[in-house]
């Protein structure tokens, strides 16, 4: 199955691991990713703060790209790509709006775009339950796992489509067909403080803090995102998390692509983990130890 | 015929927009009338004594208002032409007020308008001719829906009057929701002290027959004549040798029957008696829970009972009752708070709703009056409410207001503290709604004098946060900044729906509903006790979001309003009726089976099967003589020939 692939510009850079584990799971699941040709960057927080026609205008640029291709469906890993390629879309849906925007591209846009959604919306669309756990070579049966969505993936609800905006189970379900046990995670849709981990540094520590803070008392294995932005504030900046929550933590935070990639067998060094800030060698451990027990009782029985 | 026209100015209401001095100009050239004149408020005394005076100067036979909607005023000008001597049904009203004034800015447009509607019922009126009402006896018996406080004032009125009163309760005891709350605001008397005398009085009262564990299955007739069907439920127990000794639900062995009446706060026996001063005090067994009706074996009830009152093959019951009025007192429920993902969905036990709060306190609840966590049976320290779940939250449609929630919240605040004193409380509000007598200094008082800690905001999220304790995450939007609450307890102010099967009785009632199911008063001002079904009055919440006081205010109104109706030995039929002509009808049957009354029977004239309208239970809708094909059947006052005079007008103007 070929899908038109947008990956944003985080996949290019602080979040290659994001990409690069993408890659990997879906060539794994024999979905075929297609990088539209040329594409922009979606804008990103501050193109839309700024101007919504222009900030649209790069969107649709990107949208345009791919409708030309031919594509039905549009994936991105990152949610506030996904998110700004939605808005974007839905207000081209007003002429007045259309025509502004139009204006400003070097022609007019098609009529029509393919539909954007994410990556984990796609994996789940082709590969159901059951074909999924078939696939799994090393399951995660033994890893207790807090799924973490952050605030732009379901909401807003109306424009986002991705299930119950409170409360998503999309990742618990691909992640539980691996064996993992996903526990029931309040904050699984709270913001971590987003990009104001740079005006606003205090902030984004407070709410990354809360996060990882429950996320620990549950006694997780680890945190499972979906965005780099959320992965970048709980990874690289748990340190300044732990200082605001006076404690330190050492909690792995791995993109949902990369928990996959491990129960899917593929290669770790394919799925970036070195990549991580905060190492997540100690899983790893636990995951070979619970697979050699494994090994052992069903030696002995 | 000479007819008389009144246009009305309404003050500036229609005046402003319509050139009523022009309207009476152009009636003056309609046929048959006499006298056109534009008064300013035509209902006021002077200006119906002005009609009665133009009625006797001109010798008018007819009279036309045109003024507002018929709704209100159609009666009060119909007794004024028959105080001046005319028949009350030579009165024809135009509605230039809703219809035009209101509606349209155009004075020139308006003014033709309003002259349209004078000239369409100053030809109604000449095709009018006298209607006179006939009389029929009233039975003197009243019907009451509903036992909560409201229901139980009105029977209680209506039986001291010395009217026979049949009260129905759904549930295995009358006491609605009050009989669950622990303390009532703002005096924070025990609540089931004193509701419990009055239960006690419906239970003694020679005048009241009180069928619990029953529902009304079906209304017929009219005002003074209604046949109520109603359906007991099986209880399994034979209540007339039941003696509440609670001996069998002392030994019953199924004991996690859901406990409704404790808001499922903890369980009960499969034959339970509600709580202790449960009126009717009998034992009732749950059918999904005894062990002797699903699996066919235990028996324990039965070999107890002293009286040998248990019958496991009892089935349901249809009595019928006669009855003269209904007085509907249906109440509340709580409306589904899972929706509010949010706050848990109803997933986390320590999240609870204020109704279950109330039975955590209350002596008679599955505690015995400690308040405990649900989750581990420890005590709350930090007690977060948060008011406004499901009212004035458009996002889950329910905008309107609950009307209480502020002030019991406010209460269990209190009454919090002096069940654990070293506790907090917190409350979430959006506006403090307190204004009823001693409301606002009670909430002062739980302020001020027990510290409860008020925060203007909404709760954003409420989960667990793994140390067992709840994180409760909201605004302050007077500081203007977020709040966060380690809660051991959180108690939900649930906003109120219509009682559950609200729309369905209304229907059987012939009543109106809005869309939340709350039953319409007949005018929201004026008559709000009355419907606008003769003989059918509203108390209590049903209607609307009220507290106790306004509850037993209301079901004083409505038994008022029995006792006014009865006061009169006979009541006079409305002639707006069907009337079978029966030189045409050709008794095919077709007004029998449209009609949904069953007003309308065959009968034998000079030997031929005719068609003949059951006067007393004709309500005058209509469906039969647009039905008929032979046009056999008249509506009196809306006859076909009436009706086409109008759209001849019409079409000439």
């Amino acid at each position: 199955m070929n899908f038109a692939y947008y990956p944003g510009c985080s996949a290019k850079g602080s979040s290659s691991d994001y990409e690069s584990s993408t890659q990997a799971v879906c060539r794994a699941l024999d979905i075929t990713l297609e990088e539209i040709p040329g594409w922009n960057c979606c804008g990103s927080t501050p193109a839309h703060a700024v101007d919504t026609e222009l900030s649209a205008a790069l969107c649709v640029r990107n949208l345009d790209i791919a409708a030309r291709q031919g594509a039905d469906l549009l994936l991105t890993p990152c949610p506030s790509c996904l998110s700004n390629l939605r808005a974007a879309a839905r207000r081209m849906e007003k002429p007045a709006f259309r025509q502004r925007v139009n204006e400003l591209l070097d022609a007019p846009a098609a009529e029509t775009f393919p539909e954007v959604t994410s990556v984990m919306q796609g994996i789940a669309r082709q590969i159901d339950r059951e074909t999924l756990a078939a696939r799994v070579q090393t399951s995660l049966k033994g890893l207790r796992l807090a799924a973490y969505y952050g605030c732009l993936m379901s909401r807003p609800s109306e424009l986002m489509r991705f299930e119950d905006p409170e409360n998503p189970l999309l990742m618990e379900g691909l992640l539980s067909a691996c064996g993992a046990e996903m526990v029931d995670f309040p904050l699984k849709t709270a913001c971590c403080g987003a990009s104001f981990g740079i005006p606003e540094r205090a902030m984004t520590a407070r709410n990354s803090g809360r996060i990882l803070e429950l996320a620990r008392r549950l006694g997780v294995d680890a945190v499972v995102t979906a965005c780099p932005l959320c992965q970048m504030n709980l990874d690289l900046r748990q340190k300044q998390a732990g200082r605001a929550c006076e404690t330190s933590f050492h909690l792995p935070v791995l993109y949902f692509t990369q928990m996959l990639g491990l129960a899917l067998g593929l290669k770790r060094n394919e799925l970036g983990l070195n990549k991580l800030a905060v190492s997540a060698n100690g899983l790893l451990e636990k995951m070979d130890n619970l697979r050699r027990a494994d090994a052992v009782e069903g030696g002995r029985s | 015929m000479r007819i008389g026209v009144f246009i009305c100015h309404c003050g500036s209401n229609i005046a402003g927009t319509v050139d009523c001095a022009k309207v009476a100009h152009i009636a003056r050239a309609y046929p048959d009338v006499v006298y056109a004149t534009d008064p300013m408020y035509t209902c006021a005394e002077p200006g119906q004594a002005a009609i009665e005076a133009a009625i006797h100067e001109y010798k008018l036979d007819g009279v036309v208002v045109a003024s507002c909607s018929p709704r209100m005023h159609e009666p009060t000008f119909r007794r004024t032409v028959e105080r001046a001597g005319l028949n009350r049904y030579m009165f024809e009203m135009a509605n230039i007020r809703e219809h035009v004034s209101w509606i349209g800015k155009d004075m020139e447009a308006n003014t033709n308008k309003a002259a349209e509607l004078v000239r369409l019922a100053v030809e109604k009126l000449r095709n009018n001719v006298p209607l006179t009402a006939k009389q029929f006896d009233v039975n003197k018996r009243v019907l009451v829906i509903g036992g909560g406080v409201a229901g139980i004032q009105a029977a209680l009125d209506c039986a001291d009057g010395g009217v026979p009163v049949v009260l129905v309760e759904r549930e295995a005891t009358i006491g609605g929701k009050m009989a669950k709350l622990d303390k009532t605001f703002p005096t924070v008397d025990c609540s089931a002290c004193i509701l419990g005398p009055k239960m006690v009085d419906v239970a003694q009262h020679p005048n009241i027959t009180l069928y619990a564990c029953a529902e009304v299955e079906d209304v017929s007739g009219y005002v003074g004549n209604f046949t109520v069907k109603i359906r007991k439920r099986a209880t399994y127990v034979d209540w007339s040798k039941c003696t509440g000794c609670g001996a069998c639900t002392e030994k019953c062995p199924s004991k996690k029957s859901p406990d409704a009446f404790n808001e499922f706060t903890g369980t009960t026996t499969a034959i339970s008696i509600a709580f202790p001063q449960a009126i009717p005090k009998k034992a009732v067994i749950n059918p999904q829970h005894c062990r002797q009706l699903t699996k066919g074996k235990c028996g324990v009830c039965a070999k107890v009972c002293p009286t040998g009152a248990i019958n496991y093959d009892m089935q349901d019951e249809i009595v019928t009752e006669e009855v003269g009025s209904i007085v509907a007192a249906t109440g509340y429920d709580l409306m589904d708070w899972s929706v509010y993902g949010e706050y848990g969905g109803g997933n986390y036990p320590d999240v609870i709703t204020a109704l279950q709060y109330e039975r955590l306190m209350s002596a008679s609840g599955p505690t015995g009056g400690h308040i405990v966590r649900p989750s581990d049976g420890r005590e709350p320290k930090n007690i977060v409410f948060v008011q406004c779940v499901g009212s004035r939250d458009k996002s889950v449609g329910r905008p309107y207001c609950s009307g209480f929630c502020c002030m019991y919240t406010a209460k269990q605040a209190i009454l919090t503290k002096d069940h654990i004193p070293d506790s907090q409380s917190f409350v979430f509000y959006m506006d403090i709604r307190a204004p009823g007598k001693m409301y606002d200094e009670f909430t002062r008082r739980a302020i001020e004098e027990y510290g409860t800690e008020y925060i203007r905001g909404r709760v954003s999220q409420i989960y667990p946060n793994g140390n067992g304790r709840l994180t409760v995450m909201g605004v302050d939007t007077l500081l203007g900044r977020q709040v966060e609450i380690q809660a051991d307890l959180v108690v939900l102010a649930v906003g109120i729906e219509a009682s559950k099967g609200s729309p369905q009785l209304a229907e059987k009632l012939r009543i109106s509903y809005d869309s939340y199911g709350f039953f319409m008063e007949s005018h929201v001002k004026l008559k709000p006790v009355e419907t606008n079904t003769a003989g059918v009055f509203l108390a209590g919440v049903c209607q609307g979001a009220k507290d106790i006081p306004a509850s037993v205010a209301q079901g004083s109104a409505a038994a008022a309003k029995v006792l006014a109706l009865f006061a009169k030995h006979k009541l006079e039929s409305d002639p707006q009726i069907a009337q079978v002509d029966m030189r045409r009808c050709v008794a095919c049957g077709k007004c029998i089976r449209c009609c949904p009354f069953g007003a309308i029977k065959e009968t034998e004239f000079r030997g031929e099967a005719k068609a003949q309208v059951v006067e007393t239970v004709c309500q005058g809708c209509g469906l039969c003589t647009s039905t008929c094909p032979q046009g056999a059947i008249q509506l009196s006052h809306a006859t076909d020939n009436q009706i086409l005079a109008e759209v001849n007008a019409l079409c000439q103007c």
